[in-house]
């Protein structure tokens, strides 16, 4: 079925039709509307979900927390101030292994206060051990709400997982998306596999958010470092169920003219679309350049990337936040990470882009795809980090 | 003990029992004061027993007796709840 939507109304509509147990939200631009459009469902009875109305955001991923590990199905929605707030519960949320699925508008984080698209936001949340997956268009948000409740609640998962879009650009925009009937999610997502240890499980008495010193603390920290090493298996086999009910495959990445591509493009969230166009422009000038669309960004897929770049001569990193006092913006470090000990590498350089929603325009792109040429010729990338479509 | 690898423990942060503070870590140091308690007036409420945040009420046929003074961090809840404040909290000489 197709529908118009704006695509904060429609991911409201998807966890209309996840229904989750629990949902503990606090509003904030430029995700509002999901949590608004959602508490109308609730009103409405439309869901049986228990919808927790808190007063920050730091309390809404506290109470998810308490839901999920009672072992409830539990979704929340947030924003740039409101992610960064639930800070210090998004590290507890993860390592409790709790599969919260928590809808992020990427918007830029203050200060100056500014509402619009960038991804400072989940950048900054890179770190707490969350799962990301992001989003292109509103098609790709809808698909990655609904796989990302069936990954982060497999048994062999059971992290938390952010679903990114772009604030504003995605966010706010009208597009025409193919969405699935209520049974069918619900028959796609199941019901959430029972958790081995549940704060409900009164028969098992469990001790919850547990001290461990340094006879025990690496101990915890090394387990949950290892249990990643299966999320990606999981991504993708829940991408081919997805393909087989819907035809629309997704993978971990996705290559965007790759093959013989001599400069390559890193991207994510909306700026891929606005690149692929730039490259179709200028494979008509006969220049060979592609994108590398990032999907999956925790765990970040190094293997892909290593084999998505192998034949790449220049790779130029679009960054759309920044490492205050770093030696580039985040993306581009964990490329870098994944490419450093590869006995071929391209020649790699970082461009911050939108900031603050501040437009990616096609020319800002070709200037970039320029840079990777004047790089091959000098050998370098000089300035390492370049910042694109700032006053000068 | 014996002290599990990485690899032994269960899934998140947790400890799949309960109450296990208990000869696990000794707290005694970080007392200021210590509760000590009346037996002869106590009526046997249990009010300490249940507010207690560490286990550190000991009790024995459904009758409160004493204190694990290993578990007891003297945070004085058991003194400030008891209905007939026959727990004194007196300061630990060391
Ligand atoms: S002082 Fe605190 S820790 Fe000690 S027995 Fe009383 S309530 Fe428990
Ligand atoms: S609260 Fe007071 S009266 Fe009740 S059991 Fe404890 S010490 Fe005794």
């Amino acid at each position: 079925m197709k529908v118009a939507l704006e695509t904060n109304q429609l991911i409201a509509l998807a966890m209309k039709q996840i229904e989750p147990h629990v949902v503990a939200a606090y509003p904030i631009t430029p995700s509002t509307e999901v949590v608004q459009e959602f508490s109308q469902y609730v009103a409405n009875g439309d869901v049986r979900t228990e919808f927790v109305p808190v007063e920050s955001e730091h309390s809404a991923m506290s109470a998810c927390l308490a839901a999920s590990l009672s072992g409830a199905r539990v979704m929340t929605a947030t924003a740039s101030q409101g992610l960064a707030f639930m800070w210090e519960m998004l590290h507890i949320a993860a390592a409790s292994r709790a599969p919260i699925v928590t809808i992020v508008a990427n918007r830029a984080l203050s200060a100056p206060i500014n509402i619009h698209g960038d991804h400072a936001d989940s950048m900054g949340a890179r770190d707490t051990g969350w799962l990301q997956l992001w989003a292109e268009t509103a098609q790709e948000a809808y698909d990655n709400t609904i796989q990302a409740i069936k990954i982060a609640e497999d048994p062999r998962v059971r992290f938390p997982m952010l679903v990114n879009y772009d604030g504003f650009t995605t966010s706010h925009a009208v597009e025409t998306v193919e969405i699935l009937e209520d049974d069918q999610v619900r028959n796609f997502i199941g019901s959430i596999p029972k958790p081995q240890y549940s704060l409900l499980d009164t028969e098992h008495p469990t001790s919850f958010g547990v001290l461990a010193l340094q006879d025990y603390y690496m101990e915890f920290r090394k387990a949950q470092a290892e249990a990643y090493k299966n999320v990606k298996d999981v991504v993708l086999e829940v991408a081919d169920a997805y393909a087989k009910l819907t035809g629309r495959k997704y993978g971990i990445l996705e290559d965007y003219k790759l093959d013989d591509a001599d400069v390559v493009l890193v991207a994510m969230n909306s700026a891929a679309g606005t690149a692929k166009d730039t490259v179709d422009a200028l494979r008509k000038e006969g220049k060979k350049v592609g994108v590398l669309k990032i999907r999956l960004f925790r765990p970040f897929p190094v293997e892909e990337i290593r084999e998505a770049l192998k034949n790449a001569k220049a790779v130029a990193v679009m960054d759309r936040a920044y490492t205050f006092g770093g030696p580039a913006g985040p993306l581009f470090e964990e490329v870098a990470t994944a490419m450093v000990n590869q006995n071929q590498k391209p020649l790699l350089g970082d461009f911050v882009t939108g900031l603050g929603g501040r437009d990616i325009t096609t020319d800002e792109i070709k200037q970039i795809f320029d840079t990777g040429y004047k790089a091959l010729e000098k050998g370098a990338f000089e300035p390492l980090v370049n910042w694109v479509g700032v006053r000068e | 003990m014996k002290e599990q690898k990485w690899n032994e423990l269960p899934e998140g942060v947790i400890i799949p029992e309960g109450g296990n503070s208990q000869g696990s870590y000794i707290v005694a140091g970080w007392r200021t004061f210590k509760p000590v308690v009346n037996l002869d007036k106590c009526i046997h409420c249990m009010t300490c027993w249940i507010m207690c945040p560490d286990n550190a009420i000991e009790a024995k046929g459904g009758k409160m007796i004493g204190f694990d003074y290993e578990a007891c961090k003297g945070c004085g809840v058991c003194a400030e709840v008891c209905p007939v404040k026959v727990i004194d909290m007196v300061k630990e000489e060391r």
